[in-house]
């Protein structure tokens, strides 16, 4: 049976385990902080000497760390695109935004131990040369942020932080900024255009690629909370150690929040693609299986900007044989691992590892219409394919939740998002589109059906269901 | 009604400005401050604020009505925030927003904010709170409850009444 593997997790749900210094002290904290400073320049075969900094720079290259906050992002990758030459100061922001649906991971990490956080921060910003470093926390966390400054100001008392670290000589300060819910927020340079105390307006890359003109224009790092918490375990294990959690290319662990139709929804924490999305529903250690008498009809595996997947969909794989030839397998859905590569070859990404149970009582359409709904209401209006754009798209699913369906629903809908996609400065374009495209396309009996029954009913002399709200229950009864 | 900010405020949200190298990030944080104290943000709030940071009245303004959790008029004393999103909708939290405004008498088809005429309450859809295996999930004041169930809604109705 599959397993959890909690390296971040380990201690959460631990009794007697709290947020306090103290507390993370005991369970070994801050190890992985002493053992980085302390540790010795490298020399390389080439005669080269990386710094102790550059060391660490290296060894998460090295990890196979991919970013968990919903690109997948090689985290070493991206750190070595930070731009050391422009005599800018580098600023390093924690991405705590957490506001894609479906997804509660760090939620769990922010308020039962912020100091593991804290920690992978103060390493990734040592690595790097910052000395100034931002939590964005979303708004509707007050008691996530009052549990940041606390254990923030704890650190400072330890000498974890502040003015001359442990006794190098190294300066670092971190402080927590609030969001006030708006999703956007999490988009990385629309964080930065807030926290720059502006609307959250997203800027279009080129020419502002964080790394080079971020936050105040200087070079900036934004990384999610679970990705900086791995920096802290990579130190710990050693990157090579490290590697070995997880698959190739897909290193690591990661931890998928599980909601909708399953007995057992909630976060749990595997090593990367060796759990299949059939293991996370249905085993006994994870989803536990659907309700009694359901059969499972959709998943989105990665966040609700994720392309849905249908319940028996098959899918081409690239798989290296045992003759290390690559060759095409079939995988049926259930069976695809969950990690960054075997989703995004069935077509779809594992975003933010949210992963949303449908079972077969529920309304495909309804399910689209709640979705856009929240895309309509978080497009920031900048652009005007997605300000419009998403909001023609609630409207057309509004009407085919309310009665005033149309055959051509599906088709103009498809409409709608092609022209969203790819037309936006920001990838909320996309997030916007991929549900609605993948819905249509993979239950278009589905949305025609609805829209044919909805104008034969007009023509029996049926009234649309006004509402004036767009909401509707998704309660199939 | 003359507009002031306790000096302690103020002394709190001048250490906060020297978090930033630019006066400007400090906004979010003063509003957030600023509603906490007063219940909402005035245009003296935002003038305020402006002149603190040295900003034009406008580039406050435009904060107040991009971010959905600042607010231009007093709300309840209770403020109930019903996650509207697919997993909490999944498990009724339609059903929970219309029990809310049924007992409150507030009209449950409405799409923004609706506060109850003694000012006790307001009840609020708003999108993902980041919890949806708890679902559903509201936000009341600054507490979290989860997996609420119809008599838990009450409860939370109950203690609000006692405010
Ligand atoms: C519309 C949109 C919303 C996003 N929301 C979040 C979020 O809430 N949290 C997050 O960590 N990343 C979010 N991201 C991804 C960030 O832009 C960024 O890629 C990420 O924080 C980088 O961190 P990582 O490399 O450690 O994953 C979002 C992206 C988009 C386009
Ligand atoms: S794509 Fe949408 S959210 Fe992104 S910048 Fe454009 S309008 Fe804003
Ligand atoms: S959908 Fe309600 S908390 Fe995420």
């Amino acid at each position: 049976m599959a397993e959890q593997f909690k390296l971040i997790t380990k201690h959460l749900d631990e009794p007697g385990f709290s947020p306090d210094i103290e507390c993370y002290l005991q369970h070994g904290g801050y190890a992985a902080l002493r053992k980085a400073v302390a540790s010795p320049s490298r020399e390389l075969a080439d005669g080269k000497k990386l710094s102790p900094q550059e060391v660490l720079r290296e060894d998460v290259k090295a990890s196979g760390l991919r970013g968990r906050g919903g690109a997948g992002f090689s985290a070493g990758l991206k750190w070595s695109f930070v731009d050391r030459r422009s005599g800018k100061p580098i600023y390093l922001i924690c991405n705590a935004d957490e506001s894609e649906p479906g997804t509660f991971k760090d939620r769990q990490i922010l308020h039962r131990d912020p100091h593991q956080l804290i920690e992978g921060m103060i390493l990734s910003c040592w690595a790097n040369d910052v000395k100034l470093a931002y939590i964005y926390i979303r708004g509707e966390m007050p008691e996530g942020a009052r549990l940041l400054n606390v254990a923030l100001k704890e650190a400072r008392s330890k000498g974890f932080l502040g003015k001359n670290i442990l006794g190098t000589g190294y300066d670092l300060e971190i402080h927590v900024h609030r969001g006030a819910g708006a999703y956007i927020c999490g988009e990385e340079t629309g964080l930065i255009e807030s926290l720059e105390g502006k609307r959250a307006y997203p800027r279009i890359k080129p020419p502002y690629f964080p790394a080079i003109l971020g936050l105040y224009m200087c070079p900036t790092i934004v990384n999610n909370v679970e990705t900086l918490c791995h920096v802290t375990h990579i130190v710990n294990m050693g990157a090579a150690e490290y590697a070995k959690l997880g698959t190739p290319n897909n290193t690591g662990t990661r931890i998928v929040s599980l909601s909708g139709d399953i007995n057992r929804p909630g976060y749990y924490e595997i090593e990367v693609g060796k759990v299949t999305l059939g293991q996370l529903i249905h085993d006994s250690n994870f989803g536990g299986g659907l309700k009694p008498g359901r059969s499972l009809k959709a998943i989105i595996p990665g966040g609700s900007s994720s392309k849905v997947l249908k319940a028996g969909e098959v899918f081409k794989l690239n798989r290296k044989g045992p003759d290390g030839q690559m060759s095409k397998i079939d995988v049926p859905m259930l069976d695809l691992p969950y990690d960054f590569d075997s989703l995004q070859q069935a077509g779809t990404m594992s975003g933010s590892s949210a992963v949303i149970v449908l079972d077969d009582s529920r309304s495909m359409v309804k399910t689209l219409g709640n979705l856009s709904e929240f895309y309509a209401h978080e497009s920031c209006g900048q652009c005007t394919p997605c300000r419009e754009g998403a909001l023609w798209l609630a409207k057309a699913t509004h009407r085919l939740t309310h009665g005033e369906g149309r055959k051509e629903d599906t088709a103009y809908l498809a409409h709608i998002a092609q022209n969203i996609q790819g037309r936006t400065i920001c990838a909320f374009g996309e997030a916007a589109a991929w549900p609605v495209l993948s819905f249509v396309k993979k239950f278009k009996d589905e949305f025609d059906a609805q829209g044919a029954a909805d104008e034969a009913a007009r023509a029996k002399g049926a009234q649309p269901t006004h509402r004036p709200s767009p909401v509707g229950t998704l309660n199939p009864h | 009604m003359s507009f002031s900010v306790p000096s302690s405020l103020e002394a709190e949200l001048d250490e906060l400005t020297t978090h930033y190298p630019v006066k400007r990030s400090a906004s979010l944080m003063f509003l957030h401050a600023l509603q906490e104290h007063f219940g909402y943000i005035s245009k003296e709030a935002m003038e305020w604020t402006a002149s603190k940071l040295e900003l034009q009245p406008i580039n406050v303004f435009e904060l107040v009505t991009f971010y959905p959790m600042f607010r231009q008029e007093p709300l309840g004393k209770t403020h109930i925030k019903v996650c509207r999103t697919l997993s909490c909708a999944l498990q009724g939290s339609a059903e929970l927003r219309e029990q809310f405004c049924k007992r409150l008498g507030l009209d449950s088809q409405a799409h923004t904010a609706q506060t109850t005429p003694d000012g006790k309450f307001t009840v609020e859809f708003v999108e993902c709170l980041a919890s949806c295996g708890t679902a559903p999930v509201v936000l009341v004041n600054e507490s979290l409850y989860q997996m609420v169930s119809p008599a838990a809604a009450d409860e939370i109705l109950r203690k609000g009444n006692l405010k």
